[in-house]
């Protein structure tokens, strides 16, 4: 490096001049490219608050889809149900797998085990969520369970266990060992370390970890696809129909030719990103706030 | 740890506690091993028939032409198609997202204000928050037919006679399309590690070039960017991870049509659109050949994504906080 | 908007408000068949997007006389609805495309009785376009066929202007419009290029699914993905559903039948194709070489149901329910430009449903 530069900084005068254009320029070319790169964000928040907003109202957070999709009117409540239900079974599940997983590759780090589960959670969060959907379908849909929440809840689940287990890891190994030393001098044992002293010191990240997968699972369309299908009214049933989600009903009402249907998806659009700010907001202050302590 | 082994034996009870313990913790975590494995191997075993029966052609042939049998495979299944669909939109994208995200890194690192920084890096992350299905309802509703289709009319008109895969006619939903739109998904992951990386740029290389007097631009252009590169390679290569595996927003902009076209502004099918689209209606032996290609996807998507992290592991870039999008 | 498109609307309204009431179990019944609003079931079905308008909308009439059973019925397409039709996975089927010798010997296998093909009404397969300017257009079969195959591909081709002497066509490239999915207005519309071109049939041939070979072309999900293209794409053409054309606005053309008519796809030329076939005994049958008033590209699509396995409340609401849509049905039918079918198809179309569960 030093030579190159050396040399181009060797004169002053008219070479100086035009260094200082160089710079000036690329510093606008840096200026343009992060307008650019935040314009999309905007484009999109603004689209969708502006014709969401327009076609949002009580009714149709409070009724589900018209039998039709050409008929204005109705709303996506059973979206909204079926979305928090498959959700909440997705995280009952994949958060206690997930923390717990974290927390042997932490505490118990000189397995032979730790580092292979490690490399294999990395390895999981890239596999794409369509095949996530393809393996509960091929196993457990066809001629077991069905089109079902169950179905659905499971596939998310797959989805959010690797996304909570990176995270806890992370926060887990951040916990200082001068706090696991002195439980330890005190007499404790290990899981009485773990239990008692690790996981409370890391609650507010752990919040914030499994949120945001939270948030992430809320907004997947396609494992539900193949796993829950869709319904025209609310299921609260968990095996034995299909189930309805948020991100499908947007998806089966965007792709046709109907006004009504496209104002239900804008509706929808903004129903689902308010759902998922609200999680990140919660979670992002509750670490915002742990950080402060 | 060492602490903890050496107590005395009279407390076997707790040690029994302990030993639960362990195993628990070990059974969580490895459950995901067995659930990957699982995922692998039950799918590959299905899809093996349709292996067998096409071989390589499954890889190299462009011909899809499912069959209605329950028993046997008597379809011809070559998924060529649907593997450019998903490379040509992946490289549209990464070749979007790439130059932007390391223009906005270099901002961010070294030329931003103090008090722009933060916020800046919140609203780029903020984009990775943003549901697939949104994606592709705005660009299906909106960006494309209002945005980019005036765009690409004009450069199929202008260049389209010159450059042959930029040739008109155009269709308004097909590979530049759902390129671009990946490139906005794609775009804070490559931003996010590339920032990662070029913050731990050496404090006193950088200072050493003020000292020698050296402009802004040049100092990142002769220290930030060159101890950066490998972990910009890392960076591009988990977005092309994550391109790859984008099924929504890509199955909603590609255009459909199953076939390889010969111009980007017409339309073909990604691996994960052509699974989204058809399993439904599949009849056995085709969603045994929609697994397969589910697992070819699932194989490429897994090695990009490990070499990916390899590489950024090896320049120092840490994804802990990256991991979410 | 069209003064008719009120009347869906009120029974829009009407179900609506009664879905807000929470359903009371008061009934009136839509019609003169005997109805109790007692019986309580829950059906899944799921098929073609071909007749979904009109099963939508008399699923939502069907409320209002039995409000207890609930039918859910899915559109994704011919192809989705045989498949899971088979497999089990739902209570009904529907699809344009009659189920294959193949395809029934898989379902006798799979649940151990006869499936039942009920035919519903006739549709209109429209053949739409979005070309600026071009108000009407007529064209052939064969030359439909050679649009599809990929050897004409711009809207001035002599063949075109030589079908629209009074209209000059524009010197713009066409899109093709197709089906992504599995469809059996594919179907339909592919047995007719067959009927009509040599070329078509020994290439793509007939099938819910062909191989598309025009180089410009784009595909879409169900009727509505491909209306949604065809809006979107100028110098597009492409097969719908007519209710679906007529929905959006979407100008149609008028096909030249085998009397050398140019028919232009109504009400009236359905009901007339549909006239002087003849029906074979398991009401699987296509509608071929149309003349005199009738629109060639024509076609009924089918509900389909078991003669076993269901529970006996499933199998009552469901015989009840096809009861009522084709007794019932027609005014709905026609208002989505859906052709009725004629009293003596509809008795055997009767005769079918009461084989529903007929084996236990």
């Amino acid at each position: 490096m030093s030579v190159s530069m050396a040399r181009s900084l060797r004169d002053t005068g008219r070479n100086a001049s035009r260094r200082k254009r160089k710079d000036r320029l690329v510093n606008g070319v840096l200026i343009a490219a992060v307008v650019l790169a935040v314009i999309p964000l905007a484009m999109i928040l603004f689209e969708v608050i502006r014709r969401g907003a327009g076609a949002m109202s009580g009714e149709f957070l409070s009724s589900v889809q018209p039998f039709s999709q050409r008929r204005p009117g109705g709303g996506y409540l059973q979206g909204l149900v079926g979305t928090v239900y498959m959700v909440a079974i997705a995280s009952i599940l994949a958060i206690p797998f997930g923390i717990g997983a974290a927390t042997y590759v932490v505490e118990y780090k000189q397995s032979k085990l730790s580092p292979l589960i490690r490399f294999f959670t990395d390895v999981m969060t890239g596999v794409p969520s369509i095949f996530v959907g393809l393996f509960i379908y091929a196993i457990l849909v066809q001629g077991k369970l069905g089109f079902s929440t169950l179905a659905g809840g499971l596939a998310l689940t797959l989805l959010m266990l690797p996304i909570v287990a990176r995270s806890a890891e992370e926060i887990i190994r951040l916990v200082p060992d001068d706090l696991r030393n002195a439980a330890y001098g005190l007499g404790a044992r290990r899981w009485q370390v773990v239990m008692k002293v690790v996981l409370p010191a890391a609650s507010n990240g752990l919040v914030t970890g499994s949120m945001l997968a939270v948030a992430r699972a809320a907004g997947e369309t396609a494992p539900l696809l193949l796993t829950a299908l869709g319904a025209f009214t609310i299921v609260p049933e968990l095996i034995g129909k299909p189930q309805s989600a948020l991100p499908l009903l947007i998806y089966s009402e965007a792709r046709g030719p109907y006004e009504a249907a496209h104002a239900r998806a804008w509706a929808g659009s903004l129903e689902l990103m308010l759902l998922i700010l609200i999680l990140t907001i919660i979670a992002r202050t509750i670490s915002r706030r742990a950080k402060a302590k | 740890m060492a602490v903890a082994d050496s107590l005395s034996g009279r407390r076997r009870g707790r040690l029994r506690a302990d030993t639960t313990f362990r195993l628990i913790l070990g059974f969580a975590g490895a459950s995901v091993l067995l659930i990957l494995a699982a995922m692998l191997i039950s799918t590959t075993i299905q899809a093996w028939p349709v292996f067998r029966h096409e071989g390589w052609s499954f890889v190299t042939s462009s011909v899809w032409d499912p069959g209605t049998s329950r028993t046997e495979i008597t379809g011809q299944y070559g998924a060529l198609s649907f593997i450019v669909g998903t490379l040509v939109t992946s490289v549209i994208a990464l070749i979007i997202a790439v130059p932007l995200a390391v223009a906005v890194a270099l901002y961010i690192t070294q030329a931003a204000p103090k008090r722009v920084a933060g916020p800046l890096t919140y609203t780029i992350e903020m984009l990775a928050a943003v549901p697939s299905v949104v994606f592709g309802l705005w660009g299906l509703l909106f960006f494309v037919p209002s945005v980019l289709r005036p765009i690409m009319d004009f450069v199929a008109g202008t260049l389209g006679p010159f450059i042959p895969f930029l040739g008109g006619p155009v269709v308004t939903y097909n590979y530049f399309a759902a390129g671009v739109v990946l490139a906005f998904m794609v775009l804070p992951i490559i931003m996010a590690v590339t920032r990662e990386v070029m913050a731990n740029t050496p404090e006193p290389e950088i200072s050493a070039a003020y000292g020698l007097g050296a402009t802004r631009w040049e100092m990142m252009r002769h220290v930030v960017l060159p101890r950066a590169r490998p972990g910009i390679i890392g960076a591009t290569m988990l977005g092309l991870g994550r391109a790859l595996g984008e099924t929504i927003a890509v199955a909603m902009l590609i255009g459909g049509s199953q076939r390889i076209s010969d111009s980007i502004f017409r339309g073909g099918q990604s691996m994960a659109g052509i699974i989204a689209v058809t399993f439904q209606e599949a009849a056995p032996e085709n969603v045994k050949a929609l697994i397969g290609v589910g697992v070819l996807l699932f194989v490429i998507t897994v090695i990009v994504n490990m070499a990916a992290r390899l590489v950024v592991w090896m320049t120092g870039g840490h994804l802990a906080k990256e991991q979410n999008l | 908007m069209k003064p008719l498109r009120l009347i869906p609307l009120m029974i829009a309204f009407t179900l609506v408000s009664t879905a807000c009431g929470g359903g009371s179990g008061a009934t009136t019944a839509v019609g003169s068949t005997n109805t109790t609003g007692s019986m309580q079931a829950d059906l899944l079905g799921a098929g073609a997007s071909f007749p979904a308008p009109i099963y939508q909308e008399w699923i939502g009439a069907y409320q209002s006389v039995e409000p207890d059973v609930s039918i859910n019925y899915q559109s994704i397409g011919s192809g989705g609805g045989v498949e899971q039709f088979i497999g089990q996975q739902t209570d009904f089927g529907a699809s344009d495309a009659f189920l294959k010798d193949d395809e029934i010997a898989a379902a006798q296998a799979a649940r151990g009785c006869d499936p039942i093909h009920i035919p519903t009404v006739f549709g209109a397969v429209a053949v739409a376009y979005n070309v600026e300017g071009l108000d009407s257009l007529t064209l052939s079969g064969s030359v439909l066929a050679d649009i599809f195959l990929g050897t004409i591909t711009k809207w001035n081709d002599p063949a075109i202007a030589a079908l629209n002497p009074d209209v000059t066509m524009p010197d713009e490239d066409i899109i093709v419009a197709h089906r992504s999915d599995g469809s059996g207005t594919t179907s339909i519309f592919t047995t007719y290029l067959s009927s009509v071109s040599d070329a078509w049939k020994s290439g793509p041939g007939a099938g819910k699914e062909v191989e598309w070979a025009a180089p410009n072309s784009v595909g879409g999900e169900k009727n509505d993905g491909v209306t949604a293209q065809i809006q979107q794409n100028p110098g597009a053409v492409g097969y719908i559903e007519l209710s679906y054309a007529m929905e959006n606005d979407i100008p149609i053309a008028k096909m030249v039948n085998g009397d050398g008519n140019a028919i232009e796809p109504t009400l009236e030329s359905t009901a007339a194709a549909a006239d002087g076939i003849t029906i074979p005994d398991d009401l699987r049958f296509n509608i071929l070489n149309v003349g005199g008033e009738g629109y060639p590209i024509a076609g009924a699509t089918w509900l389909l149901a078991w003669k076993c396995g269901y529970d006996q409340a499933k199998a009552d609401a469901l015989k009840a329910w096809i009861t009522w849509d084709l007794k019932n049905g027609d005014d709905l039918a026609r208002e989505l430009l859906y052709s009725p079918l004629p009293d003596s198809l509809q008795e055997k179309a009767l005769a079918k449903v009461d084989l529903i569960n007929s084996e236990g």
